[in-house]
């Protein structure tokens, strides 16, 4: 990564200690008075969201905010710029307004590295979710919550997740989140293992850094952590399993599954949640569930990485870092 | 501090006399802030910190208040004016007491002021932080070359520079031993400050 | 086009089929003589001392894009391209706007390659009405039309019904045209952008499995073995895809196969850019497969190399992957690929790549005036190739109306100095005659 975050696999695990401890420090904004920071004052952040996801452009917003760049907000969805063709023009007018970041949301995997690539903009380009591709801030901000939980000292801060066991659970098929999260979460040494029915696993998966389970109950007892994705109602239609009904017994979280975790370990979620699906609302609604912590935490993350993508004349991540000076 | 100094840096500071200015500074603190009694020391990272933490332990013997004089620490790095003359840096930790500063004197603690853009940084920090009562400034080394209105209100040892030199302070905590260096610079003075 | 069909050229110390060196005599429209020490008796004189003759190229697999695209192709300018390439026939893909599913459509096409004047444009008729798989076209109207259509291909789209499959590869027995089938099971590539695999994994593109392929391969050569006709598999891309043609052959089936120059040289970690010049149908696929393409070329099993010529607008490439066009253009750099995938490997030498990109291409298309012997009486459809030529790939010189190859910036081997359509130059020295 030099000046763009395109994918949770260009972070070295020094990369993405710097952004879970940088994380870590503008966390500590909230509990101030005034919960903004000068740094990125006359920067412009743009985002630009081809796809709906309110969540995720908020979160992006509020923290180009408590930094104080302008954000200009760009939703393509339902006008004519949905149609791929006008990627590049939509590019070329964000650059023609001085975009120095672009956070970047597209239906098509690899929209984000394009953009990055094709010489369209010079401005640094963040993805934020990238059709079936990757969701890096998402696993940032997921590794930022296991890591406060787990290493509750000092919010874990300098260390990496070793000898962690972490549990993805669900649509790994279909999930930005799941193959950002395998990148990031093995770098920064978990071990990570996938559970979905095979018809959810990628064909080709075998390359990836991780463990595949077919069967949840046999790794849930042993898991520090265990992320449930969001499995999507119409995949039933495509035959990926028989019903809702037999997914949520095999693959989703209920009380009882939940018990047999260790004491310690966590539940987690992307969001948006679909009880009843992939999780019971006793298992959401429980103290052991981060997901709204999780939601908290997207901001941090988000902060740091437009302050080490933007904060200085090129990015802190993967750029020699020198001595301090004063 | 300053880009890299050559070996021959000469010590000016030796622990000692260290810790005879960090004992002068504290007792000048209690005098002019009449006993100490509503002071917060902040230290700028990394050195800065080590320095407000020794400052405190003093004014606590002085006062005779163990455990009494709050002591934290502001990271500057957002507030910095050249940041886009760098790659962006890792940030140092910002720990405010309890207590907070609202009211209170606080007393800013670095280990050299040079152009004092550091100072104008930590001053805007400290103003999202809080409003204190008023804000005064300690150095263990005052090398002259402002380049803004701000001028410290203790000074451990005043050390007249050339641009061409380097000041390096180490601080047990960090380098494992205490000294004030000054040394030539290696590289164009272009770089650095 | 200003050499009169009286004129003569002697072409003077080529390697014929990379032999020894020969004179080769051409007077009109046929090679006169074949020898060493032939007397110019007033014929232009060629130095081609060193260079490799082969006979002239022909593409089974062209896409002209007119009518409907002119935008990115039209008949002149692709057969411009044919001919820097070598080429001296293309067989024109029924995939226009309008299809070619008519005797009118396949006539007008035919014709303006006869005004074009670069190289013999033999149209392909579409399978079936619109390419739509539900309804035979008139393949015996396109046939007796003044095209003489005998290759039928819904190339684009796969002809997935089996009812229908059969009944045209039964059809066209009675005029002896050949079905050549675009081999995609559809229901297994829906979404499909890129072959199914670990790259795909990792990059989250919709996964074009191999055996969305092969089982459409080995349905097609069991129904052609059932009703006893020809099948012609286009664009072959797999290992497995290979193995089951093999197997047909020796049964003795009627079973042929092209491979593009793509699948010859790249492979699907190309994708990874996300660069939509590597998109393509059938995807690039992995590096195992395009060993096993290439030795399957080299023993035979496929018969011949075929451009998949698909030359796009720059702004059907300049954007996202996902929304991107798929195809590649490759008229003028498919000798270079081959010598450099083929030939510089020592798979296969020149008379293996004049019987695997124009004997055997002409056989299939039953094509009379092409892929004939280099020896006096026979058509002067020739190739002179610079075969010591280094160079690197720049799409800004290409004769085609687009530039979407993948081989821009690449150095390759190779390069067309003449090619002779019934002795007329429509390449001289590398550049259009």
């Amino acid at each position: 990564m030099k000046r763009h975050l395109i994918s949770a696999a260009d972070l070295s695990r020094d990369d993405a200690v710097l952004i879970l401890d940088t994380a870590e420090e503008l966390a500590r904004l909230a509990d101030r008075p005034i919960k903004k920071l000068p740094t990125l004052r006359g920067r412009t952040v743009v985002n630009l969201f081809f796809e709906d996801s309110t969540r995720t452009r908020i979160s992006f917003e509020a923290a180009a905010k408590r930094l104080s760049a302008d954000v200009i907000n760009f939703s393509a969805k339902g006008s004519s710029v949905s149609k791929g063709e006008s990627l590049k023009d939509t590019a070329l007018t964000l650059e023609a307004m001085g975009a120095d970041a672009v956070v970047i949301r597209h239906h098509a995997s690899g929209a984000p590295h394009r953009l990055a690539t094709s010489g369209w903009i010079n401005g640094a380009v963040v993805n934020a979710g990238d059709g079936t591709h990757e969701h890096p801030t998402q696993a940032l901000l997921d590794a930022f919550t296991v890591r406060r939980h787990l290493s509750p000292a000092a919010s874990g801060v300098g260390q990496d997740l070793a000898g962690r066991r972490i549990t993805i659970v669900g649509d790994v098929l279909h999930s930005r989140v799941a193959r950002s999260n395998v990148h990031l979460l093995s770098t920064l040494g978990a071990e990570v293992t996938l559970v979905a029915p095979p018809t959810l696993v990628p064909f080709g998966v075998e390359s990836w850094p991780c463990e595949v389970s077919y069967d949840l109950d046999a790794v849930v007892g042993k898991t520090d952590a265990v992320m449930m994705l969001r499995v999507q109602r119409e995949r039933m239609n495509a035959a990926f399993f028989p019903t809702e009904r037999e997914y949520a017994r095999r693959y989703g979280l209920d009380g009882d599954r939940m018990a047999r975790m260790p004491e310690h370990a966590i539940v987690m979620h992307p969001g948006p949640m679909n009880r009843g699906m992939e999780i019971t609302a006793e298992v959401a609604d429980s103290d052991r569930c981060t997901a709204v912590e999780q939601v908290a935490n997207g901001v941090s993350i988000r902060m740091a990485v437009l302050y080490l993508l933007l904060g200085g004349n090129e990015s802190a991540v993967a750029a020699a870092r020198t001595e301090e000076s004063k | 501090m300053d880009a890299r100094t050559s070996d021959a840096a000469r010590p000016v500071l030796e622990a000692p006399d260290i810790a005879r200015v960090l004992t002068r500074i504290a007792h000048e603190i209690v005098e002019r802030a009449k006993g100490a009694d509503d002071v917060v020391l902040l230290g700028i990272p990394t050195r800065g910190v080590f320095l407000a933490r020794r400052l405190a332990a003093r004014l606590e013997e002085i006062t005779g208040k163990p455990g009494r004089i709050p002591v934290g620490s502001l990271d500057i790095t957002m507030y910095r004016d050249d940041l886009r003359l760098r790659p962006a840096r890792a940030l140092a930790r910002t720990e405010i007491p309890d207590d907070g500063i609202d009211g209170r004197l606080v007393v800013l603690v670095d280990d050299v002021l040079f152009s004092g853009r550091t100072i104008r940084a930590a001053l805007d920090a400290l103003g999202d932080i809080g409003r204190p009562r008023a804000v005064q400034l300690a150095v263990l080394v005052d090398r002259g070359h402002r380049e803004l209105p701000i001028r410290a209100d203790y000074v451990g040892k005043n050390l007249p520079t050339s641009l061409r030199e380097t000041v390096k302070v180490q601080l047990t905590e960090e380098d494992g031993r205490d000294s004030v260096l000054l040394g030539l610079r290696e590289t164009t003075p272009a770089d650095g400050k | 086009m200003t050499m009169s069909d009286t004129h003569k050229t002697l072409l003077r110390g080529a390697k014929v089929l990379g032999g020894e060196p020969r004179d080769v005599l051409i007077e009109g429209e046929r090679i006169a003589a074949v020898g060493t020490g032939l007397d110019p008796d007033g014929a232009t004189v060629i130095d081609a001392a060193g260079q490799i003759l082969l006979p002239g190229l022909v593409d089974l697999h062209t896409h002209l894009r007119e009518p409907g695209r002119e935008d990115s192709e039209t008949v002149l300018t692709g057969t411009r391209a044919a001919a820097i390439g070598g080429f001296t026939a293309v067989h024109a893909m029924a995939n226009t706007f309008p299809v070619a599913d008519t005797a009118g459509v396949v006539e007008q096409v035919w014709r303006l390659g006869k005004e074009s004047g670069y190289c013999d444009v033999q149209p392909v008729g579409a399978v079936t009405v619109g390419l739509e798989g539900k309804k035979l076209a008139e393949l015996g109207a396109m046939h007796d039309s003044a095209a003489g259509v005998r290759v039928f291909s819904d190339d684009g789209k796969c002809v997935d019904d089996a009812v229908i499959m059969r009944r045209a590869l039964e059809y066209v027995k009675a005029f002896d045209g050949v079905i050549a089938q675009h081999a995609q099971e559809p229901r297994l590539t829906e979404g499909a952008q890129m072959n199914e695999g670990v790259v795909s994994a990792e990059l989250g593109l919709g996964g074009w499995p191999a055996v969305a392929e092969e089982s459409i391969i080995a349905r097609d050569v069991l129904l052609a073995a059932h009703v006893g006709s020809r099948v012609h598999i286009c664009h072959l891309s797999t290992a497995g895809s290979v193995e089951i043609v093999r197997w047909a052959k020796s049964k003795g089936w009627h079973v042929t196969a092209e491979v593009t120059p793509h699948h010859l040289l790249l492979t699907d970690e190309l994708v990874r850019s996300y660069d939509p010049v590597y998109k393509v149908n059938p995807p690039l696929r992995t590096e195992a497969d395009v060993m096993a393409l290439r030795e399957a070329l080299a023993d035979g099993t496929i018969d011949c190399v075929a451009t998949d010529h698909a030359p796009h607008p720059h702004e059907d490439k300049d954007c996202e992957w996902g929304a991107a066009a798929m195809g590649m253009v490759g008229l003028e750099t498919a000798l270079s690929v081959v010598q450099h995938t083929m030939v510089d490997t020592g798979l296969l030498d020149w008379t293996g790549v004049a019987d695997r990109m124009s004997v055997r291409p002409s056989a299939i298309g039953r094509l009379t005036g092409h892929g004939r012997p280099i020896a006096a009486g026979e058509p002067a459809n020739l190739t002179l190739l610079d075969s010591a030529y280094r160079g690197v790939v720049n799409p800004a010189g290409f004769a085609s109306r687009s530039r979407n190859t993948p081989y821009e910036g690449r150095e390759l081997p190779g390069r067309v100095t003449y090619t002779f359509l019934r002795g007329r130059a429509t390449v001289v020295d590398g550049k259009l005659a």
